[in-house]
């Protein structure tokens, strides 16, 4: 059984592009657009892995780290912050909201399959 | 990167999305409306565009962007004030964003030359405002992140002291990954640490008890070896150092993580536990969150064409199987009739939810006018306020596209000929800012939007004269007032004394026209001089499916729309009055109303001749008001399908569409205004009929 992806991006783009990517290494992808998005897809199926983004409306991407790890459920799920190069503060802050790790965009699609490999194989 | 490419198109629209809104935020900026979401949506979309920037190389976007998104950033958290010549500034940058996007999506390389010029006022402007630290982001790098800082060192054996903290295991780590991740550099030694796991009894499950020393041989540089615990640095305690072949008591240290400074010492650094109720940061709307999110799916507007287009035809044939089951007798297959009138029902019911799906509010349209306005005004020096009402009203999309020109133009016509200089106001006892009201509405089956202004109004005795020089009308034609200011919409017609950039081309208005009706509507001016004018244009809600009256006309069936309809009479003898010019007009409680035989405007032989022996229908028409219309017979009304001309036919005069009646025969549907137009006039019925050079009888010469 293939393990489940979440990508979360308020940008259609980017969001296609993770899939793409991921798919590619025979992850399933589930995608959302914001936070809250995010929060009521994943209330209704769990999923392995979750990435991202920081900037969203709604609720943005440091805003959901902290509310899945608040949620027994989401605990110990790993979850990638999507930042760009000049975000360190932001890596720092997605960091201390408990986020497991990141991805700086423009991202190579590589790179995050070998990102996400490491924390969820 | 080559395997991108596929998304070039979903990016390149998500663009055009992201800038419209953003010209229509930054147009709604006002100095003191920073608590509103309008800052972060801006910044937000230029981020996004960067990103995806970023993603396909357009390196002058990225730069551009990346500046742009510093000073935005700067506005929504307070630090850089936001004021009208700011507000110009990025309205100027998001001008400059439009066009390197549009140099990509069309391929060509030419960079606007005030580029580098706004971008670095905006960097500049972020500069001061964080005086002596750095700028709050790096230039980006247009490549990927790599950590290759060694030079491949050779084959050696690097000896890894590793101990997670709980931490690790609080922010999703897996140490055996990180284990697996060690193996794939090179062959791995593991000896693992047990001295600090307490009894099973006393255990805490996410507390991290063990330790490993590995011993790692491998090529990699020591980067790479290091990248295998980037995310964990702050969760643990780590040491890296080389192992020299023959192995010796005293190891080099050759480099030690973290970067900290924490050399060999033991001492655990403890990360501050990442607080439970974490602040995230929402943007400042608070209680105006939408709890309840509308969600939404993209769907290829060809899919729901080819949707619409099938349910069209399901129409037809449960038309025909009702039209063949009419005859059948209802005791004799009572189940049959009924299922029949169900599934009519049902159809009907699809059709409407199907054509919903198509249906958006003209927001997006109207979106773009404010920044007209706006443009406009300082152009033409003249003080105008616009004001919006009925954004959320929704029409079809392929409406919304195509009425976003035809609008455009008559708000430029509205403000160059119809609104005075505020001199001229003043002079005139009005208000020297001017109003223009762009309103939309539902009404009956149509949707109407008007452009109403409090101007000058049309001024007739120019448009009079204008169209006596150019010899749209004989010089003692005399027309009603009404009739005098829709002239305005005939072609090459134009009262600029001289051709403004504008709107003075005379091109303008005839078009719009033309596009409103080929879109199945209609467009008339109203005007008191003086006081104002306004624009009404009347659009129908579906594009797909009217409700018909189907007459009949010398042998064959047509279709009117029955929202033109207002009243149907035999006709007696006495009451029609033939005039010397041939015409006939009709008295209906007490007013005379123009007959029009529709058999003759169609350029059919036959037809019923004598009104009192056919019917005559009264038909509301834009240009020539209550008009009655004679047929031969009214045989029911229904729905009909809408089927367009347009793929296979030139526009034709008095044909509006086309549709197939139950019986499985075509019949067209006719536009009453097109079919009842001034004879001669071009764009009339008898375009197609009359030679040129012949002169009717309401003194407009052809």
């Amino acid at each position: 059984m293939s393990k489940r992806i979440m990508a979360v991006d308020d940008s259609t783009t980017m969001r296609d592009m993770v899939r793409f990517a991921l798919r590619g290494a025979g992850y399933e992808v589930v995608l959302a657009e914001d936070g809250m998005d995010a929060l009521a897809l994943l209330s209704k199926e769990r999923v392995d892995l979750v990435i991202t983004d920081i900037n969203m409306p709604n609720l943005d991407g440091i805003g959901l780290v902290a509310k899945l790890r608040q949620d027994p459920a989401y605990r110990t799920t790993p979850i990638l912050i999507l930042t760009t190069e000049s975000e360190a503060t932001k890596r720092q802050q997605g960091k201390d909201a408990g986020a497991t790790g990141w991805l700086v965009k423009p991202f190579d699609p590589r790179k995050l399959v070998s990102v996400v490999q490491k924390v969820c194989p | 990167m080559d395997e991108f490419e596929q998304f070039k198109e979903t990016y390149f629209a998500e663009c055009a999305e992201l800038l419209d809104d953003m010209e229509t935020r930054i147009t709604g900026l006002r100095k003191d409306s920073l608590n509103d979401d309008s800052l972060h949506a801006i910044f937000r979309a230029v981020h996004s565009i960067k990103a995806g920037a970023g993603a396909f190389k357009f390196d002058n976007l990225v730069a551009f962007s990346h500046d742009f998104e510093g000073l935005l950033d700067g506005m929504r958290n307070d630090v850089v004030a936001v004021d009208e010549s700011r507000i110009a500034l990025l309205l100027t940058a998001r001008d400059l964003l439009a066009d390197l996007v549009d140099a990509v999506v069309s391929g060509h390389d030419a960079v606007p030359e005030n580029l580098a010029a706004v971008g670095a006022e905006m960097a500049a402007i972020v500069k001061a405002a964080h005086p002596g630290e750095t700028p709050t982001g790096e230039a980006p790098a247009t490549g990927d992140e790599t950590k290759d800082n060694d030079t491949a060192p050779g084959e050696r054996t690097l000896r890894i002291d590793f101990a997670p903290l709980r931490e690790l295991f609080i922010h999703a780590n897996e140490p055996l990954l990180l284990v697996r991740e060690l193996k794939e550099l090179g062959p791995l030694k593991t000896t693992v640490n047990l001295s600090r796991l307490p009894d099973l009894s006393q255990m805490d499950p996410e507390e991290a008890y063990l330790s490993w020393v590995f011993e790692l041989t491998t090529e990699a540089p020591l980067g790479l070896v290091e990248e295998v615990f980037e995310f964990v640095t702050d969760d643990c305690q780590l040491s890296i150092s080389d192992v020299p072949v023959r192995p010796t008591q005293e190891p080099a240290a050759v480099a030690c993580v973290p970067s900290d400074g924490a050399t060999e010492s033991r001492v655990p650094r403890r990360q501050p536990e990442p607080s439970a109720g974490a602040q995230p940061s929402l943007p400042s709307n608070g209680p105006g969150l939408a709890q309840a999110k509308v969600s939404s799916i993209r769907v290829d507007l060809d899919r729901v064409d080819r949707l619409v287009d099938m349910v069209g035809e399901l129409l037809i044939t449960q038309s025909m199987l009702a039209q063949q089951t009419s005859e059948l007798a209802v005791d004799r297959y009572p189940d049959i009739v009924r299922g029949l009138e169900e599934l009519s029902f049902h159809a009907r019911e699809l059709q409407d939810s199907v054509m919903a799906i198509r249906m958006q509010p003209v927001r997006s349209v109207f979106a773009r006018i404010p920044r007209l306005v706006r443009d406009l005004s300082k152009k033409l020096d003249k003080k105008v306020r616009l004001v919006t009402e009925g954004e959320e009203t929704e029409v079809d999309k392929t409406v919304i596209e195509e009425i976003a020109d035809p609008i455009t133009h008559m708000i430029r016509n509205a403000m160059d000929h119809g609104i005075e200089s505020p001199g001229e106001r003043r002079r005139a006892g009005k208000t020297p800012e001017a109003t223009i009201r762009l309103s939309a509405e539902h009404r009956g089956g149509c949707i109407i939007i008007s452009i109403a202004d409090d101007g000058r109004g049309v001024v007739r005795e120019i448009v009079t004269r204008k169209a006596v020089d150019s010899g749209l009308i004989g010089p003692d034609a005399s027309l009603s007032d009404e009739e005098i200011d829709n002239l305005i919409f005939r072609p090459g017609f134009s009262t600029a004394g001289t051709v403004t950039d504008v709107s003075g081309r005379g091109v303008g208005l005839d078009v719009v026209r033309r596009n409103i009706e080929r879109l199945g509507g209609s467009v008339h001016i109203q005007s008191e001089p003086g006081i104002g004018a306004a624009f009404i244009v009347s659009l129908p809600l579906t594009l797909a499916v009217m409700d018909g009256m189907v007459i009949a006309v010398d042998g064959e069936h047509y279709v009117l729309p029955v929202n033109t309809i207002l009243e149907t009479i035999r006709p007696v003898e006495s009451d029609i009055v033939t005039l010397p010019s041939g015409d006939a007009v009709i008295s209906l409680r007490g007013n005379h109303l123009s007959l029009i035989h529709v058999a003759r405007m169609l350029g059919l032989n036959g037809g019923e001749a004598d009104p009192s022996k056919g019917l005559v229908v009264f038909v509301d028409t834009r240009e020539r008001g209550k008009v009655g219309l004679v047929i031969d017979e009214m045989l029911g009304q229904q729905q009909v399908v809408i089927k367009s001309l347009q793929t296979n036919f030139k526009n034709i005069p008095g044909i509006a569409a086309v549709t197939i009646l139950g019986n499985g025969r075509v019949a067209p549907i006719l536009d009453v205004d097109g079919l009842c137009r001034p004879a001669g006039a071009p764009g009339d019925a008898n375009d197609l009929h009359r030679p040129t050079g012949q002169t009717s009888n309401m003194g407009i010469a052809t």
